[in-house]
């Protein structure tokens, strides 16, 4: 039981790497992490040993956000003035590129999002990525399909118009 | 014999290092005969680069204490009932009160018995949790910038009922930063920001609400890393904190209370 504690603290960097890019906002994110944990902990014992941990606790955040999507909730706007006083990473060298690819991250949808997500920054491979969110193989790779393709749109839209502007 | 046609799941098989070594040379091959699909390749390449460029960073933030301790009981919640202390256990305000809270909470039990020092004590310690909150704000440290200043002070003035106005410490090195509106115990209090050349902050925390307290003469008070001088003033409640030491505080309170003694100008 300790061991399985422990192996669930080891996941949370990731699981906070994911929600951030999932969520956008640290708070949210953070959020959606701390709920994961606590139905974690509290179906730590329905959790088959030996089975992924990180793909079972990734399902439960998964069905969490899905969740908060569909219930109503009051739209708060983050004012983004929580603690951080130091930048969480050095921004100065940030090409267009990374910022664009944020913003366009935002507005893919959600379920598209995931999987790009999901194999993208957590490296799984299709079948991990269906399993953990029990949809089928083919829906995940006709999602991640769309996902890049939006992205590179908007991506190939933006440099267009930025080249234009480095006329010599 | 013609080659299997390559699929798009291939391609993204191919992009993401999933596709199995057999089929390699064969995608390479395709993807050399064509530059379209080489280049969409490329973008999905890309594009992973980028997602881990921009949130890998999350992975070496420190955690936060929240996701690492089970909500097992509200013992927390219980020992903070008195409520005003519920600032301590956010934000770095937890962190540098480290400690305090148990005395926040021991006064607040403390003040609801009818006890005059302790009452102004628990009124520095508020006092001490404004400015734990918020002088170490980059974006908002105020409501009010010094540039308002005329602003600032008929708009505090209005809401805590009495003419009031942020006392000038630049002799002493504080620029005026600006000012803010807080809950006190049963009403609005003022807070305002001072900063030195070199950034450090001082709050000046003034309520209104002490008429039924004795005054009492400077007072001081160490809450963590933040000392206090406090004095009651017929209903006024005036509390300098900053986390400089007693004696270079005690200056600066010296200048406040020589201001504050006489009237607006």
């Amino acid at each position: 039981m300790h061991d399985d504690s422990a192996a669930m603290l080891a996941c949370i960097p990731r699981l906070r790497r994911y929600a951030r890019a999932l969520v956008g906002d640290r708070g949210g994110a953070d959020d959606l992490v701390q709920d994961t944990m606590e139905r974690g902990w509290s179906r730590l014992s329905s959790w088959r040993r030996g089975s992924d941990m990180r793909a079972w606790l990734f399902g439960i955040m998964h069905n969490l956000h899905v969740g908060q999507a569909r219930r109503p909730v009051l739209v708060t706007q983050p004012l983004e003035d929580d603690i951080p006083v130091t930048p969480v990473r050095a921004t100065q060298a940030d090409g267009l590129a990374i910022r664009d690819l944020e913003s366009a991250l935002r507005l893919l949808p959600s379920e598209q999002r995931e999987i790009l997500l999901l194999v993208g920054l957590e490296e799984m491979t299709y079948e991990e990525v269906a399993s953990t969110l029990s949809i089928p193989l083919g829906t995940v790779m006709s999602r991640l399909s769309r996902a890049r393709e939006k992205l590179r749109a908007s991506m190939a839209g933006r440099t267009m118009t930025t080249s234009l502007k480095v006329v010599k | 014999m013609n080659p299997m046609p390559v699929t798009e799941s291939e391609l993204h098989a191919y992009a993401d290092g999933l596709l199995a070594q057999a089929r390699l040379a064969e995608i390479e091959a395709y993807l050399a005969s064509r530059p379209d699909e080489a280049s969409r390749v490329t973008a999905y390449r890309a594009q992973n680069a980028t997602l881990r460029a921009l949130y890998d960073p999350v992975l070496d933030e420190p955690v936060p204490t929240r996701l690492t301790t089970r909500r097992a009981s509200s013992w927390h919640l219980q020992r903070y009932a008195a409520g005003l202390v519920i600032a301590c256990v956010s934000g770095s305000a937890g962190w540098f009160l480290h400690g305090a809270g148990d005395q926040g909470a021991r006064l607040a039990r403390a003040a609801s018995a009818d006890d005059m020092p302790l009452q102004a004590a628990l009124f520095a310690h508020q006092a001490a949790i404004a400015h734990v909150v918020y002088s170490p704000e980059v974006r908002h440290p105020v409501e009010v910038g010094a540039d308002q200043e005329a602003h600032l002070v008929a708009w505090l003035s209005k809401r805590l009922g009495t003419p009031i106005h942020p006392p000038r410490l630049t002799k002493l090195g504080y620029e005026l930063v600006g000012g803010r509106l807080l809950p006190g115990q049963s009403g609005p209090v003022a807070q305002f920001m001072y900063h030195d050349a070199g950034g450090l902050r001082l709050t000046l925390y003034v309520s209104t609400e002490q008429s039924q307290n004795k005054d009492t003469g400077f007072r001081f008070s160490e809450q963590g890393p933040v000392n206090v001088f406090y004095w009651i003033d017929g209903k006024f409640g005036y509390a300098l904190s900053g986390s400089i030491d007693r004696g270079a505080l005690s200056r600066v309170a010296d200048a406040v209370y020589a201001q504050l003694d006489k009237p607006a100008q």
